[in-house]
């Protein structure tokens, strides 16, 4: 049955319609290709049995006549969704064995939609990492490899790189994520499958544990746009446990896919190509560009002067609301616990053992810019330049309908490289990042093969609520790239 | 602006994180590095600009100020590391 694992959500939902097969025996072959790929690391927990409860569920759901957007679709919840009964721990040691008392709204959403959950995808600890190998649990490997002959283990990209590789690996037919600078989409693009953070405000943030609150949403992993537009239409909403979702009707995404881009107009910011930008990635550019104009779509080029700031800009405010965040972790009502002296000493004991030094390091940032003396001259300012860089936004679509820039500045790179540095790690968001900063929303497209045979993608950026042109065009992107490779592991399988 | 480990130490305090000296001398070095790079906003001119709290337009809502969860103690205790009686048990705070 492994051609089941191939198939897109769209298609699995045809088969299951036309009783080409149950959900059951869909579930069956993804919980037999997660046994099988462990060595990727993808899962921190599975969990099989609630698998096959949900698709009997959904086999006798869909008997009755009652069918949700994801009736029978097995899928990858990333660790950062509070799963009522089922360990999560956002890959931090502080959060191990935790078990939630009551379910995220989004994976709520997902499982009234007829949603099976596989298990809980790896993530970089506490979201903050771009490479996946900050995990208390250990790195994700991405089940692609370079062509080169030189083996090594890549990255899956983070900080959702468990639900990325495990999408690749056709261990799941969607999988959640969060973004928060890039955490869908720079994954996507490492893993060559199709990625979404929506307009902040968009999903509802209650059950997801927090990062930095006025940056995080959730999104959605798909094999295709259309299967994106699904997934998303089944995760978003307005609930009112979540202050900051919006009280805005969710549109009915999955039906306008495949309406074309002629007339559009696409916007290039001239600040996204930047010095030492590599050969390869300013040709997928260039070639996307190409795509769209014979797509019938106009391209306008357009600045935004303050981009080269997002990223410091970035690195104020996510931490600051970080440090915020994580002050939760203080051992007394859930999480690990290290017994000290004092009470004092017991949170120090706890958060100096229960924290991974990226975490700490972020925490410690967070605190520093916000502490007495420094809150003017760091946080306030970064706010500022946020408003800037919204700004920048706001002008660049008063003359254009989306943007199109590369995802990423590389393909997947080795585990182990840009490990000595932090900054070198936090430049592999420097294209999604302002778009994080302003709240808007952004999908990245795989779009062709780097030198090495690696996927590459390219990023479509909206105006907020305006998620219907992202897939538009993201479409459109789509079916000129025409992207059909896979990890060798998988089209050997396939054949 | 250099932080030294002093500083380095009296952050590590405010945010309740426990370093040995070794720890101290190393992060004070990356904390410094990522110092350094965040300090390139001070060249934006940002006089007359508002501080944007959060990126998009949504009015907070107001609702009625009533119970609407609560009343499930084991729920609540079910994590805890230590527990008695539907309390938390913590270190001796008070001699």
């Amino acid at each position: 049955m492994s051609d089941l694992t191939n198939l897109t959500i769209k298609g699995a939902l045809t088969g299951l319609e036309n009783k080409e097969f149950s959900s059951v025996e869909l579930t069956k072959a993804h919980i037999d290709s997660v046994e099988s790929q462990r060595h990727l690391n993808a899962f921190i927990v599975e969990t099989p049995e609630i698998a096959l409860q949900q698709a009997e569920a959904s086999d006798k759901k869909r008997a009755s006549g009652d069918v949700g957007l994801l009736e029978g679709i097995p899928l990858a919840i990333k660790d950062l969704f509070c799963t009522k009964g089922v360990q999560t721990t956002a890959s931090s040691h502080m959060l191990e064995g935790f078990i939630p008392q009551y379910e995220s709204t989004v994976t709520q959403k997902l499982f009234d939609n007829g949603a099976v959950m596989l298990g809980k995808t790896s993530l970089d600890e506490f979201a903050m990492g771009s490479s996946n190998t900050t995990s208390y649990f250990g790195n994700v490997i991405n089940p692609w490899k370079r062509n080169n002959g030189d083996n090594a283990d890549l990255v899956p990209g983070g900080s959702s790189g468990g639900s990325s590789s495990a999408l690749a690996a056709r261990m799941a037919m969607g999988a959640t994520g969060t973004d928060t600078g890039g955490s869908i989409r720079q994954p996507a693009a490492f893993c060559g499958i199709t990625g979404i953070k929506p307009t902040y405000g968009r999903c509802s943030r209650w059950g997801i544990v927090a990062f930095a609150s006025s940056l995080d949403q959730a999104g959605a992993f798909a094999r295709n746009v259309e299967d994106c537009a699904i997934m998303l239409q089944a995760m978003s909403g307005h609930d009112p446990k979540d202050s900051t979702s919006a009280n805005r009707e969710v549109p009915n995404w999955s039906s306008l896919y495949g309406k074309d881009i002629k007339g559009m107009k696409i916007g290039i910011p001239k600040e996204y190509r930047m010095d030492g930008m590599p050969e390869e990635i300013a040709n997928l550019w260039d070639q996307g560009i190409a795509w769209m104009k014979e797509a019938g779509a106009e391209i306008v080029d357009v600045s935004l002067p303050h981009t080269k700031y997002a990223l410091p800009t970035y690195y104020i405010i996510a931490p600051a609301e970080a440090s915020s965040n994580l002050a939760r972790y203080d051992g007394v009502r859930y999480g690990l616990r290290e017994t000290g002296d004092n009470l004092i000493d017991t949170y120090e004991n706890t958060r100096s053992k229960g924290f991974g030094e990226e975490v700490k390091r972020r925490i410690m940032i967070g605190t520093y810019v916000l502490s007495a003396g420094y809150y003017d001259a760091y946080y306030i300012k970064a706010q500022k330049v946020r408003r800037l860089i919204l700004q920048d936004f706001e002008k660049a679509y008063e003359k254009c309908d989306a943007l199109l820039t590369p995802t990423a500045p590389s393909a997947a790179f080795a585990i182990g490289e840009n490990e000595d540095d932090p900054i070198k790690m936090y430049l592999n968001d420097v294209f999604t990042v302002p778009a994080s900063l302003a709240g808007l929303p952004g999908m990245s497209v795989p779009a062709g093969l780097s030198a090495d045979g690696l996927p590459l993608g390219l990023q479509i950026l909206g105006k907020a609520w305006d998620e219907e042109t992202v897939f538009r065009v993201a479409h459109a992107v789509e079916q000129a790239a025409n992207f059909t490779a896979m990890p060798a592991t998988i089209s050997r399988k396939a054949a | 602006m250099s932080l030294t480990n002093q500083d380095v130490a009296k952050v590590a305090r405010l945010a309740r994180i426990k370093m040995t000296d070794d720890e101290l001398d190393s992060t004070r070095e990356k904390l410094n590095n990522i110092i350094g790079f965040v300090e390139q906003l001070s060249e934006v001119d940002t006089d007359n600009v508002e501080p944007l709290p959060s990126p998009v337009d949504i009015a907070l809502p107001l609702r009625k100020d009533e119970i609407t969860d609560g009343n499930c103690p084991e729920a609540v205790l079910a994590n805890a590391p230590e527990e008695m009686e539907d309390f938390y048990v913590v270190p001796k705070v008070v001699e």
